[in-house]
C-alpha cells in the first residue's frame, strides 16, 4: 500500500492529488506530434506512439479498476487540456506482457497481476500549444528559471518530432525498500531539422534552436545538467568542436554504442563565470557522410488493399544485426469495425513461413473492446520479417462516424519490444553517481538493451452510408414494408363469391367480341 | 423417372465442380448478396482458426455459427466442397420425392371431388391431369439445382445450403407423415436459423390433414395431435441445445447465434432490409424497430394459417418466401429454395398478371447488384443509395409475386367449385363493391 504524496514542494499538486484519489501505482502520459524515423534517425532515447498514450498500473487496493481509469482519463484530460475523454471500452485494452516496465532495479514493480494494468492509444490526437503549457506548469520552477527557459512553444513547435511525456512512479529511497518516494518525470523529445532552419550546415547552438540562452540553474534543482553527445564517429577526433568549454566529459554505453557527453553543471559557479548567459554550440569541422548507424531493430507497417470491403496489414520488421538474433514481442490492437481474420495472419522471413513462439489473440466484441493480437516472433539475423493479416471494414451506424468521416479512421501503432543485444558489452552503471542519465538509458544486462518501438498509425477509410438521408430511409424501408403487408392483407380477408352474370349494354357487347377474337374470357 | 434425375444431378454437379476450379470461385465467395455474417465461409474457417488459437470462437464478433457446424467441418474441412455439392444434390432429391409424394395426394383428392361431384361441369380445363403432373418433381429438383442462386451459394460455400437442405428433409419428411422425423428436422433448421419456427404451424396443418383430423379448437383429437408434435419438436430442440453446450462446454453460442440474429448489430450489406434502415436509424429509436421487424416475420402465420388451412403445402411455400424476405441476413440461397417450388404451382400461372414485369425485376435487380456494389465500393462513384434502392425494388418484387400467387391458389379453389363465369371478390367489411375477373 503506497502512501499518498505528501510534500507539494517539488511534486506538483493537481498530479499528486489525483495519484492518491485514484490509486495509481504507476502512470505514463505521452503527446506525440509527428512519427520518430528509426532507418534515419536511429532508436528513440524514450519510444512514444503518434497521437495520445496512456497506460497506468493501478494498485490493488482499487475496488474498481474500469471505473478509475474512467475518472483517471478524464482527470487529465483536463490538466493537459488533451482529449483524453475519448478513451473508452473500445480504444482500452488489458495487455498480457508487452507493457512491463523498462526492467529497472528502483522501480519498485507492480508485479504481474495484467487486470490492474490499461492502455489506450488515441491516434488522432493533435499537440500544440495548450499541451505544452500545462506541462511546464508541472515543473517547480515553471519556465521562469533553469532548462525549462529554453521551451517556448513557438521553436518547439516548429520541429520535425515532438513528444512531452509524463512519467509518475514509486522509487525506492535505498536498496531494501522500506521507504518508498514518489518520482515524476517529465521529458520533452524534439527533433529539429537544422537543415531548413540553419543555412543548409548542420551545426547549431542553443539560441538557433530555442531563441534564446541558459541565464541560470532552478533554484529548487539539486542537479541541472546539459548533455552534449560529442561521440566521435570511426574513432576520429577532433570532428567536432563544442563551445564553451563543458564542465566535465561523461563516457558511458547506451543502446548498444559507446557514447562520449560533454557535461555542462548549470549549478557549477565556473559555467556563468564570464558570460551572464550559456550558449552551447556544435561546430562541424569536416562535413559527414554518414550520420548514424542503422540501429538494429526497426519496423514499418503499412495498409494495402483497394476498395472499401477488404484490406490487408502488412509489418516489416527489420533485424539488421550481423550474426544475433533475437525475440520481439509485437502487440498490435485494430479497432473493432475493421473485422480481423485471424486465419489469414502470416509470418514470413526470408521467404519461409515463420512460426510464433506465443500467440495470445483477443478478438473485438463489437463497438465493447478492440481486437488485441500478441506474438513473440524470432527474427533470425539479417533479416526482414513480414507479418500480414487481412481485415474487412465494417459499415457503422451513421452517428457512429466522425465529423469528417471521408478523413478516415485511425488505427492505432502497434508496439515492439525486444532486449536487443548490444554490439558492445555495457558495464553496469553506477546508479547514485548519475541518476538522471541511468533513468533515462537503463540497463539491466550487459549485453543487451531494451528497446520499444512504435510503428506508423494507420489511416483507412470505412464506407459510410448516405448522411443526408436518415428520414428518407426510414420512410422508404417502412413503405416497402407497408406495401408488403397491404399485399398480403389484402389477399387475407378477400373472399371470392358468385356474381350473376348480366348481359350488358352495346359497349359491353362491343368489348365481348373483341374479347373473344383475342381468346381471353368473355366479361 | 430416376434416370433424367440422374442426369441433370450430374450436369449440375459438372457446373460447380467447374465453377470451383475457376477463378470465379474467390469473385463469388466474397459477393455479399450469397454470404452474409451468418452465413459466411470465411467465418466458418475462422471459427475454426480461433478454437485451434485456444480461444472460443464465440468470444468475438465474427463467427455466428451453430456448434453442431464447428463440429461437422472440424472433421469435414478438406472436402469442403464436396459436402456442400453433396448437400445440394440431397436437397433436390428430397425435393424431387417430397412433390412426387405431394402430387400423389393432390390428384387422389383431386379424384375424390370428381367422384363426389363436387366441381362445376365446365371446369375440364382446371382438371389436373397426371400427365401434366408427371413432370413436376423433376422440373422442381431442375429449378433448384441449375438456378444461378443455388449454383452461387454452393461455389461461395455459405452454409445456407446446409440449412436449405435440413428444411427440404423437413418438408420430405413432413409430406411422408412421419412426425417425429418431421419434428426433428424442424428442429434442426430452427437451431440453426431461428426463423424455420414458423413452418411448424404448415407442417401441423398437413399432418393433421394427413391424419384425417379435423381443424377445429373444439375437436380433442386435434389438440392431442398438436400436444404430441409440439412436445416432439420441443424436445428435439431442447436436446440438440444441450448437445451443443457439451461440445464446447458453453452457453456463449446463444446471445452469440440468437442474440446475434434477433438484435442486428452488425450491418453489413446485403440483400435484405434491415441493414441500411439500422444504419440510418435515430439510436432512440433503434430497440423498437428491431422488434417491429422482427415481430413482421412471424406475424403472418397465424393469418395465413387461418386462409390456407386447406393447402398446407402451399402455405409452406408462402411461409418460406416471407422468411427469405423479411429475414435479418437474407442471402440468395434463401431465395433459390422458395423458387424451386414454383413448378408446384404452375397451373395457377394463368391467373397471375404480372408475373413478366415481376420476373424482369427480379432478374434486373439481380444484375444490377453487383454493379452497384462495385461502383459504391470500389469505384467510388455511386453511394450507399444506389445498392440501397436495388434492394428495395428486389424485395418488393418478392413480395407481390407472393402476393401475387396466394390469391390465385383461393380463387382457382372457388372457380372449381364454382364455375369460371362472373368471379369476383368480396370484402367481409362494410364496403362491397363489384369488380370484373379481368380486374382481379
Amino acid at each position: 500500500m503506497l502512501r499518498a504524496v505528501s510534500h507539494y514542494r517539488l511534486f506538483p499538486k493537481a498530479l499528486g492529488q489525483l495519484v492518491a484519489a485514484q490509486g495509481v501505482r504507476e502512470l505514463h502520459l505521452a503527446l506525440t506530434q509527428g512519427f520518430w524515423r528509426t532507418q534515419s534517425w536511429g532508436q528513440p532515447p524514450l519510444g512514444a506512439p503518434a497521437g495520445a498514450e496512456l497506460w497506468v498500473w493501478f494498485q490493488d487496493s482499487v475496488p474498481d479498476v474500469d471505473k478509475a481509469w474512467k475518472e483517471l482519463s478524464n482527470v487529465l484530460s483536463g490538466i493537459f487540456c488533451a482529449s483524453l475523454n475519448f478513451i473508452d471500452s473500445t480504444n482500452t485494452r488489458v495487455v498480457p506482457a508487452a507493457l512491463m516496465p523498462a526492467v529497472n532495479p528502483l522501480s519498485a514493480h507492480p508485479g504481474t497481476d495484467h487486470r490492474l494494468l490499461r492502455y489506450a492509444v488515441l491516434p488522432r490526437e493533435v499537440v500544440c500549444t495548450e499541451n505544452l503549457t500545462p506541462w511546464k506548469k508541472l515543473l517547480p520552477c515553471g519556465s521562469k528559471a533553469g532548462l525549462a527557459v529554453l521551451l517556448k512553444a513557438e521553436r518547439l513547435f516548429h520541429s520535425s518530432y515532438h513528444s512531452q511525456a509524463v512519467h509518475v512512479r514509486p522509487i525506492c529511497r535505498d536498496a531494501s525498500c522500506l521507504a518508498v518516494s514518489w518520482e515524476l518525470r517529465q521529458t520533452l523529445t524534439v527533433v529539429f531539422d537544422s537543415f531548413t532552419s540553419g543555412q543548409g550546415k548542420k551545426d547549431w547552438s542553443l539560441f538557433k534552436m530555442f531563441s534564446r540562452t541558459l541565464t541560470d540553474a532552478c533554484p529548487l534543482a539539486s542537479e541541472s545538467k546539459v548533455y552534449v553527445d560529442i561521440s566521435p564517429k570511426n574513432k576520429e577526433k577532433e570532428l567536432l568542436e563544442v563551445t564553451p568549454t563543458p564542465t566535465s566529459v561523461h563516457e558511458a554505453v547506451v543502446q548498444g554504442d559507446k557514447r562520449t557527453y560533454a557535461v555542462y553543471d548549470l549549478l557549477s559557479p565556473s559555467l556563468f563565470n564570464s558570460s551572464r548567459s550559456l550558449n552551447v554550440q556544435l561546430k562541424w569541422k569536416r562535413p559527414q557522410d554518414k550520420e548514424l548507424s542503422t540501429p538494429v531493430l526497426h519496423a514499418q507497417r503499412y495498409v494495402s488493399g483497394y476498395g472499401l470491403q477488404t484490406g490487408e496489414i502488412s509489418t516489416l520488421i527489420h533485424n539488421t544485426h550481423p550474426y544475433r538474433a533475437f525475440p520481439v514481442i509485437l502487440l498490435e490492437t485494430v479497432p473493432w469495425y475493421l473485422r480481423l481474420y485471424v486465419h489469414t495472419l502470416t509470418i514470413i522471413t526470408k521467404g519461409k513461413e515463420n512460426k510464433p513462439s506465443y500467440i495470445h489473440y483477443q478478438p473485438a466484441q463489437d463497438r465493447k473492446r478492440p481486437h488485441l493480437l500478441e506474438m513473440l516472433i524470432q527474427l533470425p539475423a539479417n533479416s526482414v520479417t513480414k507479418v500480414t493479416i487481412q481485415f474487412e471494414r465494417a459499415l457503422l451506424k451513421w452517428t457512429e462516424y466522425t465529423p469528417d468521416p471521408n478523413h478516415g479512421f485511425y488505427v492505432s501503432p502497434s508496439v515492439l519490444s525486444a532486449l536487443v543485444p548490444s554490439v558492445i558489452a555495457t558495464k553496469d552503471v553506477d546508479v547514485e553517481e548519475s541518476p538522471l542519465f541511468a533513468s533515462l538509458f537503463p540497463s539491466s544486462d550487459g549485453s543487451s538493451y531494451f528497446v520499444r518501438l512504435y510503428t506508423e498509425p494507420l489511416l483507412v477509410n470505412l464506407p459510410t452510408p448516405d448522411f443526408s438521408m436518415p428520414y428518407n430511409v426510414i420512410c422508404l424501408t417502412c413503405t416497402v414494408v407497408a406495401v408488403c403487408y397491404g399485399s398480403f392483407y389484402n389477399l387475407l380477408t378477400r373472399t371470392f363469391h358468385v356474381e350473376e352474370p348480366s348481359r350488358g349494354g352495346l359497349a359491353k357487347r362491343l368489348a365481348n367480341v373483341i374479347r373473344k377474337l383475342r381468346g381471353v374470357p368473355p366479361l | 423417372m430416376a434416370a433424367p434425375l440422374v442426369l441433370v444431378v450430374l450436369v449440375a454437379v459438372t457446373v460447380r465442380a467447374a465453377l470451383y476450379r475457376s477463378s470465379l470461385a474467390a469473385f463469388i465467395a466474397e459477393r455479399v448478396e450469397v454470404a452474409s455474417p451468418l452465413n459466411a465461409w470465411k467465418r466458418v474457417v475462422e471459427g475454426l482458426a480461433l478454437l485451434d488459437l485456444g480461444v472460443s470462437p464465440y468470444s468475438g464478433a465474427i463467427f455466428h455459427e451453430t456448434p453442431l457446424i464447428i463440429y461437422l467441418f472440424h472433421f469435414l474441412i478438406e472436402y469442403a466442397e464436396l459436402v456442400f455439392m453433396i448437400t445440394d444434390v440431397l436437397t433436390a432429391v428430397a425435393l424431387y420425392l417430397a412433390i412426387q409424394d405431394y402430387n400423389k395426394v393432390v390428384f387422389k383428392k383431386q379424384k375424390l371431388l370428381i367422384e363426389l361431384d363436387k366441381y362445376a361441369p365446365d371446369v375440364a380445363e382446371l382438371i389436373r391431369t397426371p400427365m401434366e403432373m408427371h413432370y413436376i418433381p423433376l422440373k422442381v429438383a431442375l429449378f433448384y439445382l441449375l438456378n444461378p442462386y443455388t449454383v452461387m451459394s454452393c461455389v461461395a460455400k455459405s452454409t445456407c445450403a446446409i440449412n436449405n437442405t435440413v428444411i427440404a428433409f423437413f418438408i420430405l419428411a413432413t409430406i411422408k407423415g412421419s412426425a417425429f422425423l418431421s419434428a426433428v428436422f424442424l428442429a434442426l433448421a430452427t437451431y440453426q436459423s431461428l426463423y424455420p419456427i414458423t413452418l411448424f404451424a404448415p407442417a401441423l396443418l398437413y399432418l393433421l390433414q394427413r391424419q384425417f383430423i379435423p381443424i377445429k379448437p373444439k375437436s380433442k383429437s386435434f389438440w392431442l395431435y398438436t400436444m404430441q408434435y409440439a412436445a416432439l419438436y420441443l424436445c428435439s430442440l431442447v436436446v440438440i441445445i444441450c448437445l451443443s453446450f457439451f461440445l464446447l462446454n458453453s452457453w456463449d453460442f446463444i446471445p452469440s447465434v440468437y442474440g446475434f440474429i434477433l438484435s442486428v448489430p452488425d450491418l453489413t450489406p446485403n440483400i435484405g432490409l434491415f441493414w441500411y434502415f439500422f444504419a440510418e436509424m435515430f439510436e432512440h429509436f433503434s430497440l423498437f424497430f428491431v422488434c417491429v421487424f422482427q415481430i413482421n416475420v412471424f406475424f403472418y402465420t397465424i393469418p395465413l394459417a387461418v386462409k390456407l388451412k386447406e393447402h398446407p403445402v402451399f402455405f409452406m411455400f408462402v411461409q418460406l418466401a416471407i422468411i427469405s424476405i423479411f429475414k435479418s441476413y437474407p442471402t440468395v440461397g434463401d431465395v433459390a429454395l422458395y423458387m424451386a417450388f414454383l413448378p408446384v404451382w404452375s397451373h395457377l400461372y394463368r391467373f397471375l398478371r404480372n408475373i413478366f414485369i415481376l420476373s424482369c425485376v427480379l432478374i434486373v435487380c439481380s444484375l444490377l447488384f453487383p454493379v452497384l456494389w462495385h461502383l459504391w465500393i470500389y469505384a467510388g462513384s455511386a453511394n450507399s443509395n444506389f445498392y440501397y434502392a436495388i434492394t428495395l425494388t428486389f424485395n418488393i418484387g418478392q413480395a407481390r409475386k407472393q402476393s401475387a400467387l396466394v390469391p390465385q391458389q383461393n380463387r382457382r379453389a372457388a372457380w372449381g367449385r364454382q364455375g369460371p363465369h362472373g368471379f369476383h371478390a368480396r370484402f367481409p367489411c362494410s364496403v362491397q363493391f363489384l369488380r370484373k375477373v379481368h380486374r382481379l
